[in-house]
């Protein structure tokens, strides 16, 4: 079945390569706690006691680093439809010519 | 090889050609490509020349194919490029392709004709068809009201009310008896249906009664092919004079009418036929079609060779008309720009021609002299030439000058990267420029029109070295999307307790004890992306940074412009412009990078005596703006004045014998020239005393030669011009080496841009949804990762990649190529098959 055009469905490709590739990645650097990537993961309030500041930066890291997997998962689910499309428009395409 | 550093060795050839091989032999130099013919009758205008006839039979030939080309295309069958180049046939071929053109056009032509004839015959014939289908419902009608009106206002009173009273009584009181009507029935466009009636309303004063129905199915205009709806009508009236006038009307809104008969039976009869020949019509019709699909997919196959022919034969008697005919009308003569170094393969190119036109007597290639100034032919393959095409977009270069072009090809990119320095980015551009250059020949061979991407595709070279360096910028600035890569580990540590941090919002670690005393292995440290005073620190690097490249880069091209010198034996230059030059720029603008290598190696935080502590660095600007002006320095409490002892006296050494290298840029080169001038005038005065008598027709020839050459003028040139002329020099390079200096500082302002904005896209765009809590921000990371990524490409990729390019451009035309290159020459235009095709192809398109 055809939705998107050629053009749609090769940016769809190319954007959900590309958001597989980084959004896995970042999820692992998320899992690691990468000091990096702190400032990213919506630690507002100051927290006196160390052991406190670490258990909850802890859970906001795993958190973060979960809701990258979660988006990676949706971009290879978008990847899989616009491969689909971009086959199905290949073929239409030859057929025609 | 050798002729990327500079353009090729020309030399202007005579060429005798015998008129019978000149053909092939022009037909052979033309898929060589490496000949610029010069046109010998500049006068002689383009219908008076020797071969306009030939001309005029290509472009004959020429319009024929286009038309073919069109109507193939009206067909859309595809036309077969095998991409074969087929060499330019013989004179005599010529005929024949004529002779099959102008069947095929003529053939095509009457196709065409026939096919117009008959569906015009077949939308008549439609027409009718419905004209006798809609009106039989008004025939349907009129049995009971109209064609009898006395019976039909005893049928249904109320109806038709209008007609009623305007026939029915009055032609009974006229005759007694039932009036006879007459009616016109067509065909007329549906949108003139309005006007239409109006207008017979109006010209009959109401006594004609029009009923309309639309054809539901479009018709097809057979003279343009477009489709259009119309409407059947049929008007009633009454007497002959009511009938011309209708007429005239329907003629004026170009209706058609038909001739419709009144009996039913006639009608069912009439209809049948019709039917009939519609049938026979549409059989006739699909033949004549299949015969001109046939007709044009036989002429599809060859149309691209046949282009390729036509435009060969016509491309050589357009050249062979730049030629001149000597006395005997035996042989032409040509004159032409020829590479010294293919002499040979030239040569070997005009043997085979010969040999191919059958004749006996070779060609003759003789090379002549010349004062004019040849061609710039700088010979390139697909990697150079996209870098040779961003140098000649300033200017050509002179003749055998100095070719910046091998050096941009380093330059370039890193100059762009050092701007647009992120592993991301490069990498999206990298990727980009590896895709083209590994698809090089498909993406080719499709041959798009589309401006903007053949822009891209033709530096596409250029774009994949710009993205390598920019990752590998990006790694030095260890910037990945404004993130941090820690690669090796930080070099850097905490050693404050619990309570310190508590205590305070903003602390600073202390390189003397919380760094490893040994910088990072590669590139920033990224701890610096979490410090708050990250960008004073890289602002300070990133400075220093692009003033010394942008001294090297400048000195590098001072140093070409030597170069130029020694090719050219301008030996006076050397002394007189390239030595004060160097001088100037290296005691000011050199000195300056080494006080800056001085400040780093020097000053530690781990040293103890505080005189080389950082407490005590001086600002470099600072000391380099006290040394321009004479001052002293005002260091701080506890610190010495200079940084080596002797740096003061040795600053102010370098400024005087920079700034006397200003009058010696400004007055040695004239006043050496005035001084050879003068040496010049007395041997000339002498000389002419010495003649003999007998000699003075030979001296008055002489003197006709000397006016002849340009290069005597040149030199005779008033003292004032060269004066301002070095004027002009001399200001431009002292302002311009301070301008340009400052100019490089682009590179770091440029640089500074791209990583606030990258690193404020991340922050305002994707960190929000990173931020976001619980497990919806899933959903909220996978849609605004779109759209971070669509704008990380369209800002930052394409808008900042831009921008940094074009800064990149300005570097290189201004800053480094003013140092050396002059940029007047003109470029090697060959006689070249090859190119023809292409140009043609294009305007096609």
């Amino acid at each position: 079945m055809k939705v998107c055009g050629p053009t749609l469905s090769l940016c769809g490709l190319i954007l959900s390569a590309w958001g597989v590739v980084q959004l896995v990645l970042m999820g692992v650097f998320y899992y690691i706690k990468s000091v990096a990537l702190f400032e990213d993961i919506g630690m507002e309030e100051k927290l006196d006691d160390p052991a406190e500041f670490y258990s909850k930066a802890e859970t906001l890291y795993t958190q973060s680093a979960f809701n990258c997997w979660i988006a990676a998962c949706i971009y290879v689910l978008l990847l899989i439809f616009s491969a689909h499309q971009f086959y199905v428009n290949s073929q239409s395409s030859h057929s025609h010519a | 090889m050798g002729s990327l550093f500079r353009s090729e060795e020309m030399t202007l050839c005579q060429l005798f050609l015998q008129s019978e091989a000149a053909y092939a032999c022009v037909s052979e130099l033309g898929e060589l490509g490496l000949v610029q013919f010069r046109d010998l009758n500049p006068d002689v205008n383009a219908f008076q020349r020797k071969f306009v006839n030939e001309v005029r039979r290509c472009d004959e030939m020429e319009r024929k194919l286009r038309y073919l080309e069109k109507e193939i295309k009206k067909d859309e069958i595809p036309m077969l490029d095998t991409g074969e180049n087929p060499e330019a046939p013989q004179p005599r071929e010529m005929i024949d392709l004529e002779a099959t053109f102008e069947k095929l056009e003529n053939e095509l032509r009457e196709v065409n004709q026939n096919a117009e004839a008959l569906k015009r015959n077949f939308l008549e014939l439609t027409e009718l068809k419905h004209i006798l289908r809609k009106t039989q419902v008004f025939f349907d009608e009129a049995d009971y009201g109209l064609y009898y009106p006395y019976s039909s206002q005893m049928a249904d009173p109320s109806r038709e009310e209008e007609q009623v009273t305007l026939l029915g009584e009055e032609g009974l009181r006229a005759g007694g008896q039932p009036m006879k009507l007459g009616f016109v029935a067509g065909v007329i466009l549906r949108e003139r249906i309005p006007a239409f009636e109006r207008m017979l309303w109006r010209a009959c004063r109401g006594n004609v009664f029009l009923r309309q129905a639309e054809i539901e199915t479009p018709l097809e205009d057979p003279s343009n092919g477009d489709e259009v709806f119309k409407s059947v009508f049929i008007i009633f009236f009454q007497g002959d004079q009511l009938k011309t006038r209708v007429k005239k009307i329907c003629e004026g809104f170009r209706a058609t009418l038909y001739p419709c008969p009144e009996a039913p039976a006639d009608r069912r009869e009439m209809a049948m036929g019709v039917m009939t020949r519609i049938e026979d019509l549409n059989t006739v019709l699909g033949q004549t079609q299949d015969h001109r699909h046939r007709v044009l997919v036989a002429a599809a196959k060859n149309i691209k060779n046949w282009f390729v022919k036509v435009r060969k034969i016509k491309a050589i008697y357009h050249t062979l008309n730049n030629f001149n005919l000597d006395v005997t009308q035996k042989c032409l003569i040509a004159e032409c720009w020829v590479p010294v170094q293919d002499l040979e393969t030239i040569q070997l190119a005009l043997r085979r021609g010969t040999e191919r036109s059958g004749s006996s007597v070779p060609p003759i290639l003789n090379r002549m002299d010349t004062f004019e100034d040849p061609p710039t032919y700088n010979r390139t393959n697909k990697f150079t030439s996209a870098f040779q095409v961003l140098i000649d977009a300033y200017g050509v270069a002179t003749y055998r000058e100095v070719n910046p072009a091998p050096y941009t090809i380093i330059t370039f990119p890193f100059l762009f990267a050092v701007m647009f320095g992120d592993v991301g980015h490069g990498m999206i551009i990298f990727l980009f420029g590896l895709w083209m250059v590994l698809k090089e020949k498909p993406l080719a061979a499709k041959k798009s029109t589309n401006e903007i991407w053949n822009i891209f595709f033709g530096g596409r070279y250029v774009i994949l070295l710009m993205g390598a360096f920019s990752m590998y910028t990006g790694l030095i600035y260890n910037d990945m999307f404004s993130k941090s890569l820690n690669i090796f580990g930080s070099y850097w540590y905490v050693d404050y307790n619990v309570s310190t941090i508590h205590g305070n919002g903003n602390l600073q670690l202390d390189p003397k004890s919380m760094y490893v005393n040994h910088p990072y292995p590669f590139g920033m440290d990224p701890i610096w992306q979490l410090a708050d005073n990250k960008i004073i620190f890289l602002n300070a690097y990133k400075m220093k940074i692009s003033i010394i490249f942008g001294v090297a880069h400048m000195l590098f091209g001072v140093s070409l412009s030597l170069w130029n010198n020694q090719y050219f034996q301008r030996k006076t230059n050397i002394y007189t412009e390239f030595i004060p030059q160097v001088i100037f720029m290296c005691f000011l603008f050199m000195w300056m990078c080494i006080l800056m290598f001085i400040k780093w190696i020097k000053y530690s935080a781990h040293n103890e005596d505080i005189e080389v502590t950082p407490y005590c660095a001086p600002s470099i600007l600072i000391t380099f703006i006290n040394m321009c002006l004479f001052k002293k320095g005002t260091p701080l409490p506890k610190c010495p004045e200079w940084m080596f002892p002797g740096q003061g006296g040795l600053q102010q050494l370098f400024l005087i014998i920079a700034l006397l290298c200003i009058p010696w840029m400004l007055l040695a080169k004239p006043l050496l020239i005035i001084r050879g001038q003068r040496k010049q005038h007395m041997p000339l005065t002498n000389s002419s005393n010495h003649h003999a008598p007998g000699t003075e027709p030979e001296n008055t020839d002489l003197e006709s030669q000397t006016v002849a050459l340009p290069h005597k003028e040149e030199e005779d040139n008033n003292i004032g011009e060269i004066m301002i002329h070095q004027g002009i020099h001399t200001i431009e390079y002292v302002l311009g080496s301070v301008s340009h200096t400052a100019s490089y500082l682009r590179l770091w302002a440029l640089s500074l841009a791209h990583a606030q904005l990258s690193e404020v896209l991340w922050k305002m765009v994707l960190g929000n949804a990173m931020k976001m809590q619980g497990w919806a921000g899933g959903i909220a990371v996978w849609i605004i990762f779109a759209f971070w990524a669509v704008l990380t490409i369209g800002i930052l990729v394409l808008m900042e990649g831009l921008s940094a390019f074009l800064h990149t451009l300005r570097l290189h035309w201004v800053e480094f190529q003013s140092k050396f290159y002059s940029g007047l020459g003109y470029t090697f235009q060959p006689f070249s098959f090859e190119v023809i095709l292409e140009s043609a192809a294009q305007n096609d398109e």
